[in-house]
């Protein structure tokens, strides 16, 4: 497995105004080896291979990359020596097909000018050497995100790196996506590349890595074998206490319908009919969840229960009411929803917390009278609520845009989740969550489920599915084409449907 | 509270700043042009504050600034840019003469009434570039500045030579009768009246911005109108009422300019009023209250001109360069903090007015 030393950093460190990002971190990267890097969102992934790259310069420590010592150099430096970056958000081109990305500051030119034919003729032999099927000749505009993805990857290939590192590669795919990108970076280390490796899904973690070096608030915490590791132990590393991974729920006692959707239509922002004939109910006390691909009609299907989207033909009808489209009026049957995209749908970035608890609910007693607000209740609700869903936070006014990924869902798992509810309509509730805020959040459902709620999950994470679920429904091109029991399917099973098998 | 700024003392330091920078920068331009700086600028104080008829003056030029600054503050609450006001406060300026000439009534009386009913015309006006937003898609800049056009031609209609409300005894003149006396705001000593009453309307919007329901929605639907429609906020109609609120403040300026200044409608005296709006907005930063005191600093440099003119040879063109100034340094306030050196200045909000672009 593991060849020689490829990048050791000793003690790096590394301050922001006000935070410690690193604290003295140890890493060890050999060649052909794949090091998984886990840890808790704001637990200094990001800034430890910002460092490694040079983007940020450390304030402390040394990093040797094959054997020399790295001082004060960006990026360029970097990959001039053989490392290369995948981001979060693809550093590519749109317009440009495939080859001319992927050639892009490297061209092979001949007698002066681009050589198109040549570039495309290297991009396909690459793509087969490391099995990365790519067309060079497709716009990268025009692609799904996974194939984007492979086209960075693709593009440090093109470089000749021998380390490459991927930020939280898996965050925009698909289960099949990531399940092909795993498949990729085996084969990349077979061939020698030394990859870095950052997630927080152990899952992937254990699936693919051959080591794992924890990050805990800024300090490492532990490097720990793949194989002589659990899902468990990991997350004690990762949160720093005992957590439980499989959601302890009891059975679910499911009593009248709430919610009934019957061949619902919807159309999308571009007009298109993406919800076509999906019907499906929730009732009291039980946990229907819809597992897809995205972009199979869920966004639709549950903007339009809510209220927020209008219903083209069909309907959607809560406790014998029809939903209308009018969210208030929709809120006011007590339904409760946590949108799919937190940051643009849910909060208001420049709003305090305690502002942001109030956004459904600013005009109702006690939080005003007459049109008049009342700031003391709804400082008083604040403080109730940060405590009770633990948000992590110095103050009940600081803005939610300061606050972490998994703090400002609990704000809003908060606001919808406190009150009663007879439908809770939970979109990708844990998405891009640590560890510890999602084991809480899926307490919460289940709290309440067992109040009497019926809840709506959607998910793309088939492990959030069959842990919560009582009943799994599987949308896929806008229809609901399965509905099947958590306790006799398998993943494979729901996976073809998913795919639009079966 | 809703808006989270920094301290209000450092929220001061870059619009003081910027009025510093902008009367150096003028000053440099007067000596350039020979003249004293010292004496132009002495009588531009001795003009605008110098004497109570000269702090009357200031205060009627402040009056329609206020209250445009505040129409401009308001709307870009909801994240909406009105340009609009000119035309919002001829059409308010133009109802208000008719009210007052048209009607007799008992000054206690007519005084608000012809106020509310020149604003309530400019509010019809803005409603429709509501509308056009919320309900077709039409961008607010173009709706207001096309409506500008519309406003300007249709108060000159009224009072041309075929217009209903033209003035009988103004010959060749377009301009409507004279208000009745009833209807003009009194002055106490050199103090005018409908100045507080622009007072007033910038604590009431202060007030229902930081204070009501109303605020907390049009904020919301401002910062992000997402989030807004999720948490079941009509955007559409908060969009109507902010746009609607807005004019009729416009309108306000207008009335008062009426029935304060003027005492009738004539189009000539109201030109380019209501654009001053946009510069008052910037230099408060949008804060209703702040609106006060940047409306008195640009109306009276506007009223101290005429003396300064008379003392120096310096036009009084030389106060729009100083006015460009202010707001230049207003609107970048990085450009402040470089000129000066200003570190850790770094939580200081930018003023963006084009944010209301491609919304
Ligand atoms: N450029 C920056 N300026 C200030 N603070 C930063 C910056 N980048 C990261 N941080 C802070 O450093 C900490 C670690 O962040 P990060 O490395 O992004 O964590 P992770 O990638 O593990 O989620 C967080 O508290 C974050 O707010
Ligand atoms: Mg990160």
């Amino acid at each position: 497995m593991a060849g020689d030393v490829l990048l050791e950093a000793r003690g790096l460190t590394k301050r922001f105004p006000g935070v410690l990002a690193n604290d003295s971190v140890d890493l060890l990267l050999h060649r052909g080896e794949i090091l998984g890097l886990l840890g808790e969102n704001g637990a200094g992934k990001s800034t430890l291979v910002k460092m490694l790259f040079g983007i940020h310069q450390p304030d402390e420590g040394d990093i040797y990359f094959k054997g020399q010592a790295v001082t004060n150099d960006g990026p360029g430096e970097a990959i001039a020596r053989g490392m290369s970056m995948v981001h979060q958000h693809f550093q590519l081109v749109p317009p440009l097909t495939v080859a001319e990305n992927i050639v892009l500051g490297n061209e092979p030119i001949s007698r002066g000018f681009f050589n198109k034919r040549a570039a495309e003729k290297r991009v396909r032999e690459i793509s087969e050497q490391y099995g990365l099927t790519v067309e060079p000749t497709d716009v990268v505009g025009d692609l799904p995100v996974g194939i984007q993805q492979r086209v960075e990857i693709l593009k440090a290939l093109y470089r000749g790196a021998e380390m490459l590192i991927l930020d939280e590669p898996t965050a925009v795919l698909t289960p099949q996506e990531t399940d092909e990108l795993l498949v990729i970076l085996r084969q990349l280390a077979a061939d020698g590349v030394g990859i870095i490796f950052i997630t927080h899904k152990l899952r992937e973690v254990l699936a693919v890595t051959d080591r794992v070096t924890v990050l805990r608030q800024g300090k490492g915490v532990g490097t720990a074998e793949t194989a002589n590791s659990t899902s468990a132990s990991l997350a004690e590393l990762m949160v720093g206490r005992s957590v439980v991974l499989r959601v302890e729920k009891d059975e679910a006692a499911p009593a009248e319908p709430v919610l009934i959707v019957n061949d619902l239509h919807v159309r999308d922002d571009r007009r298109q009919l993406v919800v076509e004939g999906a019907t499906l109910q929730v009732r009291a006390g039980e946990i229907l969840g819809v597992a897809g691909v995205e972009g199979n009609g869920q966004r639709e299907l549950v903007e339009a229960i809510t209220g927020i989207r209008p219903i083209d033909t069909g309907s959607a009808v809560v406790d014998g009411t029809p939903v209308g489209s009018k969210p208030r009026a929709v809120r006011e049957l007590g339904v409760a929803y946590i949108p799919e995209d937190r940051e643009k749908d849910g909060l208001v970035g420049g709003y305090s917390i305690a502002d942001n608890l109030v956004l459904a609910t600013y005009y109702e007693e006690p939080f005003a009278s007459r049109g008049v607000r009342d700031f003391d209740a709804v400082a008083q609700q604040a403080e109730e609520l940060v405590e009770q869903f633990d948000v992590r936070t110095p103050s009940i006014n600081t803005p939610v845009q300061s606050l972490s990924g998994g703090n400002k869902q609990k704000v809003i798992v908060a606001r919808e989740l406190s009150k009663e509810n007879r439908l809770v309509v939970a979109s990708q509730p844990t998405r891009g969550v640590d560890v510890g805020s999602i084991e809480f959040i899926h307490n919460q459902l289940i709290t309440a489920r067992d109040a009497g709620a019926a809840v709506l999950l959607v998910s793309a994470e088939l492990d959030e599915i069959f842990g919560l679920a009582d009943r799994i429904a599987v949308i896929y091109e806008g229809r609901i084409v399965a509905e099947l029991d958590p306790t006799t399917t398998t993943r494979e099973e729901v996976g073809l449907f998913m795919a639009g098998g079966g | 509270m809703t808006e989270q700024n920094p301290s209000w003392q450092r929220q001061l330091v870059v619009p003081i700043l910027a009025v510093v920078l902008g009367l150096l920068a003028g000053a440099l331009l007067i000596l350039l042009t020979g003249d004293n700086p010292l004496t132009a600028y002495g009588g531009l104080m001795a003009g605008s504050l110098g004497s109570a008829e000269g702090i009357g003056r200031t205060l009627d030029k402040a009056t329609p600034l206020v209250l445009g600054g505040l129409a401009v503050a308001f709307a870009f609450k909801a994240g909406l840019l009105n340009i609009g006001g000119q035309g919002q406060l001829l059409l308010g300026a133009v109802f208000a003469a008719w009210a007052g000439f048209d009607f007799d009534l008992p000054a206690i009386v007519h005084i608000p009434f012809a106020l509310v009913i020149g604003g309530l015309a400019a509010a019809l006006l803005g409603a429709l570039s509501g509308y056009l937003k919320a309900k077709r898609g039409t961008h607010e800049v173009i709706s207001t500045i096309m409506l500008n056009f519309v406003a300007a031609n249709f108060t000159e209609w009224l009072v041309s030579r075929d217009g209903p409300w033209k003035d009988p005894d103004g010959g060749a003149i377009a301009r409507t009768p004279a208000i009745l006396p009833s209807a003009e705001f009194p002055r106490v000593g050199e103090l005018p009246t409908g100045f507080l009453v622009a007072v007033l309307a910038a604590v009431v919007i202060w007030w229902i911005v930081a204070r009501s329901t109303l605020g907390f929605e049009i904020q919301t639907v401002g910062a992000n109108p997402n989030a807004a429609r999720y948490a079941g906020i009509s955007v559409p109609r908060i969009i109507i009422i902010a746009m609607t609120i807005s004019a009729f403040l416009a309108g306000l300026g207008g009335a008062i300019q009426t029935q304060g200044v003027i005492g009738r409608f004539e189009p000539g005296f109201n030109t380019g009023l209501g654009f001053d709006g946009i510069t008052i907005a910037l230099l408060a930063r949008t804060n209703a209250l702040a609106v006060v005191p940047a409306a008195l600093l640009i109306g009276g440099l506007d009223a101290g001109s005429t003396l300064m003119q008379s003392r120096t040879n310096v036009e009084p063109e030389i106060i729009n360069v100083i006015q460009a100034f202010i707001l230049f340094f207003v609107a970048a306030p990085s450009a402040v903090r470089w000129l000066l050196r200003l570190r850790n200045a770094a939580d200081e909000p930018e003023v963006q007015l084009a944010g209301g672009w491609g919304a």
